[in-house]
């Protein structure tokens, strides 16, 4: 374990020189010169964990989110801060968690051994939930940028918190989007009984039944379900206008290809678990218009600022939630600033009242839980084999997706 | 009306596919006793080899039926390979062996093939690609697609062709007499061996369609699906009488029906608030209408739930556990 995790630091290391050496060769160079002697004269080395999958089935998108935050702690080295009167030398490192939950208290309690001040991950909710128990008993503040379950701040840890939604403000965003723009009259509502799917279809009916629109008995598969038609079929026969699956991509692509294929002329509707492209692989044309919520906001939809310097640095553009993640480590640092202290028990404070904070996703502050007020979800529609941000539900508001892109690009 | 054909459309595609896995086993027990518990991954790596023979190909313009004859095809050589090198490498050793000891080997060759197709496959969900365009008919209401149908066709097609190797070829007579008593068919000049390397062959070749028509019906493949298909193939092939090929075919099809309505209506059979007498004491009939004890996701249990009765009145199976002829 050991050796993984110092050979990622050094290859991190190494690839922050070289990205260094390429770009901008005099003024990175001038800045690599004025570090250097910072960290080597006095111990302002701070320390920045960031736990996530960086191999594996997703290593992708833990990837992406160890760019976000390495984006912000090499800004932050940049603007030369200073905190406790002398130069702060920030340093990232990266652990790998495998987006496994035993590997993932392993990796964090790994950082609470290197004496990180702040840790940004990790990526999955089941991987996040364990480890934040780690990083509390520890007394380390972490922000994850992309676990979306109630659970993490459900469990009273005063030190944890999310920049992202949760998954309970999905449910009620997607369902009043459809209860709006599709005015369907009749829907059915089908999970996979895992606490995700269940979760996900429980708070849809709930804003749907509020909403007056009659529901029908929930149906259910579980999470390894290939064949829909049983139940399809039955739902055919009730006629619903829309229908809503609380559940991953693997059983929802076979559920939308199975409804098409028996006639079923419904509106589709999903959370985030089949919010993805892969639908297209796995349903076909069936795909075709299908409605799904994200929690959060699209990558392209972070303001310009993010997106140009992170092309900049790696590349490459944002894959998913590296905006979050970004803005996570800047909201550590920005805490440290105003405490004027590295000292988790001492920026704690701050980071929990952080106001007027605007990052690359919008402004975020935190609620007495540690989630963010008034997260944004984002609903998508399926066109031409790829998901498209249609519209965004901020605080029990639908906002169209453009309108949106521009209240970003103002306020930058 | 047209909700129960259409459940039973469902049933007798599921069902049909399940019926030609079943033949895998059954001929295998039949032959030598043993469940091999391998199969369900032979099916898995039937589907894989498809899946990347079709992707391969699909750049190049072929016609897609083409395209997928030939992943059939591939599949079907490469699961037969792995059915044969299974045979002469892990079974035949203990041919004489205690009877548990072919059963953990079975669960080991199982465990082997599916890590093996991790390796190459990778853990992710495949998407089996979709070339040929599937049409919906409808036929009083009920929905059949092309895929569906093609499906019902190449089961019965496969299912006749095994019934004419086994009843009326001088193989299958071999095979037969070899079922019967191995030592005796030995003494008559039946080289006994190649007798059980081609029943596996068959076995595992069957297997293979399988595997590329439940790819092609459901539109994925993973590393793992060959175990719940297995599982069910081998209940379908219990539930006929194991041994018993007309009682595999037979178990296989009952099995996707009883899934099929199962799932259909095991939620309005427990709707407690049908029962009048009951849902006067339920509130939630006043306030939903409805109260369901066990919902679609329990299908697999009505399904188990019914093997469980047939087997407790009929232990030997419908069709029994014929010594004379089972295959």
């Amino acid at each position: 374990m050991k050796f993984t995790t110092a050979g990622v630091t050094l290859i991190a290391a190494a690839f922050a020189l070289a990205g260094c050496g390429e770009q901008k060769p005099p003024a990175k160079a001038a800045d690599a010169g004025k570090a250097a002697p910072a960290a080597a004269s006095g111990g302002s080395e701070i320390r920045i964990g960031h736990a996530g999958p960086t191999t594996g089935g997703i290593a992708h998108l833990g990837k992406d989110n160890e760019n976000g935050a390495k984006l912000a702690v090499d800004e932050a080295n940049q603007a030369g801060i200073k905190i406790g009167g002398q130069a702060a030398k920030f340093t990232l490192i990266a652990v790998d968690d495998q987006a496994d939950p035993k590997v993932g208290t392993t990796v964090a309690q790994k950082l609470v051994d290197d004496k990180v001040a702040g840790v940004v991950g990790h990526l999955n909710s089941g991987v996040t939930i364990p480890a934040s128990a780690i990083y509390n008993q520890a007394g380390i503040p972490m922000i994850s940028g992309s676990a979306t379950n109630p659970k993490l701040t459900e469990q009273g840890f005063k030190n944890v918190f999310r920049v992202v939604g949760r998954d309970d403000q999905q449910g009620p965003a997607i369902a009043s989007y459809l209860a709006t723009e599709k005015k369907p009259k009749v829907v059915a509502v089908i999970d996979d009984a895992t606490s995700y799917g269940e979760g996900i279809a429980d708070e849809v009916e709930k804003t749907l039944k509020a909403a007056n629109i009659k529901v029908l008995p929930r149906e259910k598969g579980t999470d390894k379900t290939t064949d829909w038609k049983a139940v399809l079929t039955k739902l055919r026969g009730q006629k619903p206008d829309a229908v809503f699956f609380g559940g991953m991509d693997a059983t929802g692509g076979p559920l939308l290809k199975q409804g098409r294929e028996l006639g079923i002329k419904a509106v589709f509707s999903f959370g985030d678990g089949a919010c993805t492209d892969k639908m297209t692989e796995l349903a076909g044309k069936a795909a075709e218009g299908l409605l799904c919520s994200q929690a959060g906001i699209p990558p392209q939809a972070a303001s310009k600022k993010f997106l140009d310097a992170y092309k900049k640095a790696f590349n490459t553009d944002p894959i998913l939630y590296a905006p979050f993640t970004y803005d996570a480590a800047n909201m550590l640092i920005e805490a440290m600033k105003k405490a004027d202290s590295a000292d988790p028990q001492k920026y704690l404070p701050e980071l929990q009242k952080l106001s007027g904070f605007t990052g690359a996703t919008g402004p975020i502050a935190f609620d007495d839980k540690g989630d963010r007020k008034d997260a944004e979800i984002t609903i998508f529609v399926m066109k031409g084999g790829k998901i498209e941000p249609t519209a965004v539900v901020k605080g029990g508001k639908t906002v169209a997706y453009a309108e949106f892109l521009k209240s970003m690009g103002g306020s930058k | 009306m047209d909700t129960f054909l259409q459940q039973v459309i469902n049933g007798l595609t599921a069902g049909s596919v399940y019926a030609v896995i079943a033949l895998g086993y059954t001929m295998v027990y039949g032959i030598i006793q043993l469940i091999n518990f391998a199969h369900g991954e032979v099916v898995m790596i039937g589907a894989m080899v498809a899946f990347t023979v079709i992707n391969a190909l699909a750049p190049f313009g072929l016609p897609a039926l083409a395209v997928v004859l030939i992943g059939t095809g591939c599949a079907v050589a490469v699961c037969m390979l792995v059915g044969y090198s299974m045979e002469r490498l892990a079974y035949r050793p203990l041919r004489g062996a205690p009877r548990l000891a072919p059963l953990i080997t079975a669960i080991g060759v199982s465990i082997i093939l599916q890590h093996f197709a991790l390796m190459i496959w990778s853990r992710n969900i495949l998407a089996f690609p979709q070339i040929i365009e599937s049409q919906t008919y409808f036929i009083a209401g009920a929905a059949i697609t092309t895929v569906q149908i093609a499906i019902l066709l190449i089961c019965l097609a496969l299912m006749s062709a095994l019934a004419w190797l086994v009843y009326r070829t001088p193989l299958g007579t071999a095979m037969r007499a070899t079922a019967q008593n191995p030592q005796v068919a030995g003494l008559m000049g039946i080289d006994v061996n190649r007798v059980i390397a081609a029943t596996f062959i068959i076995g595992t070749g069957l297997g293979a369609v399988a595997g590329v028509l439940f790819g092609t019906y459901y539109g994925l493949a993973q590393y793992t699906m060959g175990s719940i298909l297995g599982l069910k193939a081998f209940s379908a092939a219990v539930l006929g009488g194991i041994g018993n090929i007309p009682g595999a075919m037979l178990g296989g099809v009952l099995l996707g029906l009883v899934e099929a309505l199962g799932a259909g209506y095991i939620g309005d059979f427990t709707d407690l608030c049908r029962y009048g007498w009951l849902a006067d004491s339920i509130e939630a009939c006043a306030r939903d209408g409805h109260f369901i004890l066990a919902g679609s996701n329990y299908q697999d249990v009505f399904a188990f739930l019914v093997l469980i009765l047939v087997l407790v009145l009929r232990p030997q199976g419908l069709l029994g556990e014929r010594v004379g002829d089972r295959a």
